[in-house]
């Protein structure tokens, strides 16, 4: 295959991924990593590299739109990249000595579980419970819900550290925003608003692969010619996806499509790593 | 005295910009701007960088199934930046990338002047404990 053939293809499938991954909230990175290694035949090690370069460039696209409007809490996000940071640098060194096979099947089973939790229906739930370190860390906020600003506490602060340190890992060692498990870490166990928790993982992404973007672009995993297309396709493909979700409520139906989609890619990794066909 | 005249609308406006004290919704501005200048310049370059890249290579060969690390003229800062001056594609394309993995790191260290400037010392002391980290993660990633 020519290059321009290659990066042709690539710039358009970027792009789609992109689009998709802002519209369901799964982001980029997770429909990156087949098409590059699936489709187009490219070292697993060369795909998560350009996949994770891709994810800072939408996440901080994002970030800078949702920091603006006061719901990101940005305390908590600071707090919590203690954990994702170190997460993501030991996962970063990880990806170094685990076999790829390994690696590609782990990657399909983070995809099913994201795949999954995008279906879980939403509940917006506010506790007012701050626990000690909460208080001693200020880590409590208020968000904009309907023009009104609702005050929220924060709840079980080792339990969300831990996974967040579990998220970074796996963020680290795949090369994706781990979005999802970062929304469980905050969500689900800390018991913090699902619209801070999602604005607030993404404003975290963007620092939490930048800890192990540095390892990988000194190790070379990092190729230009395979990042370039993508990040520039991620990118403008994330842009119209925020365009289409301002005029159109994300769709029920585009969620389980992409559900669908993603679910086959994720056991498709997972065949091609068991036969070690990857 | 001071307290109270801040809270008249029109007395806000007329303030001057030295006793305005930085709070929270200045640190949210000042981090949206510094990822929106970020990505902006970075992807410019990328853009650039990919245009000259394909000019020269359009017709080569695609084949990165087998992992060989970068071209050499990539393998570390100094040659990337001498190399991208000389107008190679792929070390400007380089460039523009570490611009965009700096993005971030740029925006730790100004939530943590940010926090500074607030006056709060914890979060400045944790800004600067997730910059170590990612620092310490620059430093030993060719080691490990």
């Amino acid at each position: 295959m020519s290059v321009i053939l290659f990066t042709i293809i690539l710039l358009f499938g970027a792009y789609f991924a992109g689009l998709l991954g802002s519209l369901t909230g799964l982001g980029g990175g997770v429909v990156i990593i087949p098409l590059l290694t699936l489709l187009l035949h490219v070292d697993i090690h060369y795909a998560i590299g350009a996949a994770l370069v891709s994810v800072i460039a939408t996440s901080s696209g994002s970030a800078a739109a949702y920091v603006k409007e006061g719901i990101t809490n940005i305390r908590i996000g600071m707090f919590l990249e203690i954990a994702t940071t170190a997460g993501a640098f030991t996962g970063a060194i990880l990806a170094f000595y685990l076999p790829v096979q390994f690696i590609a099947i782990l990657f399909g089973v983070i995809l099913i579980f994201s795949a999954i939790s995008s279906l879980r229906k939403k509940y917006e739930h506010v506790t007012h419970k701050q626990t000690f370190l909460a208080r001693k860390l200020r880590l409590g906020g208020a968000y904009p819900v309907e023009g009104e600003m609702v005050e929220y506490g924060v709840s079980n602060i080792a339990g969300g550290f831990f996974m967040m340190l579990f998220a970074g890992i796996i963020s680290g060692l795949l090369g994706i925003g781990s979005g999802a498990l970062k929304v469980v870490a905050m969500d689900g166990i800390m018991r913090i608003p699902f619209k801070v928790s999602t604005t607030t993982s993404n404003f975290m992404i963007g620092v939490t692969a930048a800890a192990s973007a540095v390892v990988y672009l000194q190790r070379g995993y990092v190729h230009p010619a395979i990042a370039m297309p993508v990040v520039i396709g991620v990118l403008f493909g994330a842009v119209s996806g925020s365009k289409i979700l301002v005029h159109t409520r994300s769709s029920g139906w585009l969620r389980w499509v992409f559900a669908i989609v993603v679910t086959f890619l994720a056991i498709q990794m997972i065949y091609n790593g068991a036969t070690g066909k990857i | 005295m001071e307290q109270q005249e801040k809270f008249k609308p029109e007395m806000v406006s007329e303030e001057p910009a030295n006793v305005h004290s930085f709070h929270d919704t200045d640190l949210q501005k000042m981090i949206g701007w510094i990822l929106r200048i970020g990505i902006y310049t970075s992807i410019g370059i990328v853009i650039i960088g990919g245009i000259f890249f394909l000019y020269r290579h359009a017709q080569e060969t695609a084949n990165y199934h087998a992992f060989n690390g970068v071209p050499v003229f990539v393998h570390n800062f100094g040659d990337i930046f001498s190399s991208a001056f000389s107008f190679k594609g792929q070390a400007i394309i380089q460039l523009g990338i570490i611009l965009l993995v700096a993005t971030p790191v740029v925006r730790v260290i100004f939530a943590a002047i940010g926090f500074l400037l607030e006056k709060d010392y914890l979060y400045t002391v944790i800004s600067a404990i997730v910059l170590m980290v990612i620092l310490l993660s620059a430093f030993s990633g060719h080691a490990g």
